[in-house]
């Protein structure tokens, strides 16, 4: 299956009934089979004037009860910025996918690591996905929709030219194997609910467009009736709570494989694509004797940070390949610290490391 | 006794923000007795605004509401209307909000003829920021971001929407508020994209500073004057419009709406 299909079948598989996009490359894929997919799942499809009409309809649909994606590529995500901060300011669940690819030309990359935790205003926490296979775009994509469901934040999932536009085989689970999470109903009458008081896990019941509670929603700072108001310390209590909903579970949220991190004297931490060739090259170096181990992020924001620590437990020096200039480097060696040397490996020529050149940096850190 | 229209408002809580004297107040009010007389069920409504002060009305209204983002009232609208056909959805927006940050999404649910009704108030500058140029200032007018008077000509929005496809288009004023809630009623009643611009009164910015008035009445007394019928516009050349307000209903027809279109096609298709 192609990669972009994928997701298609993953979003419908979460139980997605609504998709609004534009066209970009290399996400035209996940359009078009939606195009094709949405009516016959009785979910609705538009093609949208720009980036911006996708994710606003993205959001109104969520409003009105719907399960709701957009996907776009990375010049087409820097528009969404708008609706990501107000989908974290009235916690709307969306899912995005960022297919991400070269300002400017689709040749792969890693590029949008830092946009897809930073790019909107205001105080916010994201959760990113990192795909690297088919099967985890599926896999991932189902996931994705569970998170922005069980937070009310919007998820994105960050795919790359190289793994969309791949095709793999894959397995689908059968609907009933899969766990699907469907955001939390008011179980208090009009007049008694308030829409923005967190419970227990800081986040709060929503109720959707057609029923009795009538809420306003605005990303101007309101009280947790959904009034707007304003006093400073209503303020600063809206965006903790709206932040460490999620900053709170990173642990929990945390999706990782490890592969001999408990010995592992050089540690490789990569996501998406570049962790396929990094499997091959810690495979190759055990087979010579180098105590070699892989920790492969399938999130990378909350930072995994826990995951991070234990991985690299033994490490005398931790590797960080990435398909950009080396950006997620400096998130690792924040999390690390000083105990492990932190070696940024950035190759930003539209294609991946090689495992070969991966076990080459493996030997020479050895 | 409370006003018989406190019942439509939220929590059934005023004042409201609007400046003493704003049109958007008598805008707030007309649509309320729309509301009302068409005896509607406030349950079945979504009111979205995006920002500047007309945008702040659905804040006030006791109905699901969206507000608070500059121009992407229609991409909301669009996802609102799909997900869910039975709601009726109305857009509170200003000249600003909606003829220039929002335009795009404005002319496409125009073009596919979105089942909503749109109340665009215009009053001709950006009066929430401090009174900026809009696209609909008129030529020659001094704002805060056109010192030296301003040099472009403004945007007729209704002929815009009526361009783009809009199946219903109207235009009136705060002065003639019994032909403006007439008019909401039929937008609120018309099967597809029904926009009804409100030429209105900013005593506080637009008026004092652009206009020179700075009295309520004033103000509308100035839109009364100016106002002249489609049919009077019709006996006039083009330079003896110009400061005139054209009001009247320009554009009433029926065409499949969207979301009629895509429940056929949804329908074949599952049906298949």
């Amino acid at each position: 299956m192609l990669g972009n299909h994928a997701i298609v079948e993953g979003a419908i598989a979460a139980g997605c009934k609504f998709f609004a996009g534009y066209p970009i490359t290399p996400a035209n894929e996940i359009s078009e089979g939606m195009a094709q997919r949405m009516p016959e799942v009785g979910g609705r499809f538009i093609q949208m004037e720009d980036e911006l009409g996708s994710i606003f309809a993205v959001c109104g649909a969520s409003l009105a009860g719907k399960k709701a994606m957009t996907a776009t590529a990375s010049a087409g995500y820097n528009y969404m910025q708008e609706g990501i901060e107000y989908a974290v300011a009235a916690e709307i669940p969306i899912v995005i996918v960022d297919v991400m690819r070269q300002r400017g030309e689709n040749f792969p990359t890693q590029s949008d690591v830092m946009q897809a935790r930073y790019g909107a205003a205001g105080d916010h926490e994201m959760i990113v996905l990192t795909p690297s296979s088919v099967q985890e775009l599926f896999d991932l994509t189902v996931q994705a929709f569970n998170f922005a469901e069980q937070f009310r934040n919007p998820v994105i999932v960050l795919s790359e030219a190289t793994i969309s536009l791949m095709r793999e085989g894959i397995r689908i689970p059968r609907q009933e194997e899969l766990k699907i999470v469907n955001r939390k109903k008011p179980i208090d009458p009009p007049g008694e609910f308030m829409p923005f008081r967190g419970e227990e896990d800081l986040v709060p019941r929503m109720s959707e467009f057609g029923d009795e509670y009538k809420v306003l929603y605005t990303h101007n700072p309101h009280d947790e009736w959904g009034r707007i108001a304003w006093t400073p310390k209503l303020y600063e209590d809206l965006y903790n709570r709206i932040t460490q909903k999620i900053a709170n579970k990173a642990d929990e949220i945390a999706l990782y494989e490890s592969l001999f991190t408990d010995d592992a004297e050089i540690l490789l931490i990569a996501y998406g694509s570049e962790a396929r060739g990094c499997l091959d090259a810690v495979t190759a170096a055990r087979a010579l004797g180098i105590k070699a181990g892989l920790l492969k992020l399938k999130n990378i924001w909350p930072i995994p940070a826990k995951a991070m620590v234990e991985a690299a437990h033994h490490s005398k020096k931790v590797l960080v390949p990435e398909m950009n200039t080396g950006r997620y480097y400096h998130v690792v060696k924040e999390v690390i610290g000083g105990g492990s040397e932190i070696i940024s490996l950035p190759k930003n020529q539209g294609r991946i490391h090689s495992p070969d050149e991966i076990l080459q940096e493996i030997k020479r850190a050895n | 006794m409370d006003h018989p229209n406190l019942k439509y408002i939220r929590g059934k809580k005023l004042p409201h923000m609007f400046c003493q004297g704003c049109g958007c107040g008598e805008i707030l009010n007309s649509l309320l007795f729309a509301i009302d007389e068409l005896k509607l069920d406030t349950r079945r409504m979504v009111a979205i605004g995006g920002v500047g002060c007309s945008s702040r009305i659905p804040a006030y209204l006791d109905m699901y509401a969206i507000h608070g983002i500059h121009g992407r009232n229609l991409a909301f609208a669009t996802g609102v209307r799909l997900a869910k056909p039975e709601l009726k959805v109305i857009v509170l927006t200003g000249d600003g909000d909606c003829g220039a940050i929002g335009g795009n999404h404005l002319i496409h649910a125009a073009r596919r003829n979105l089942d909503v009704t749109v109340i665009m108030a215009n009053n001709g500058s950006y009066a929430m920021t401090g009174g900026q140029l809009a696209p609909t200032t008129a030529t020659g007018l001094y704002t805060t971001t056109t010192p030296r008077g301003n040099i472009e000509r403004p945007f007729d929005i209704c002929k815009l929407v009526e361009t783009a496809g809009g199946t219903y288009v109207a235009r009136w004023t705060t002065a003639q508020p019994a032909a403006l809630i007439r008019a909401i009623k039929q937008g609120l009643t018309h099967r597809g994209f029904a926009f009804i611009e409100v030429v209105s009164q900013c005593p506080t910015i637009f008026g004092r500073y652009a206009l020179g008035i700075s009295d309520p009445v004033e103000n509308i007394e100035y839109l009364k004057e100016n106002s002249i019928t489609k049919e009077q516009a019709e006996k006039l050349l083009p330079e003896q419009l110009v400061g005139k307000i054209v009001i009247g209903k320009f554009v009433e027809k029926h065409l499949p709406t969207l979301e009629d279109a895509y429940l056929e096609m949804e329908k074949k298709v599952r049906g298949a």
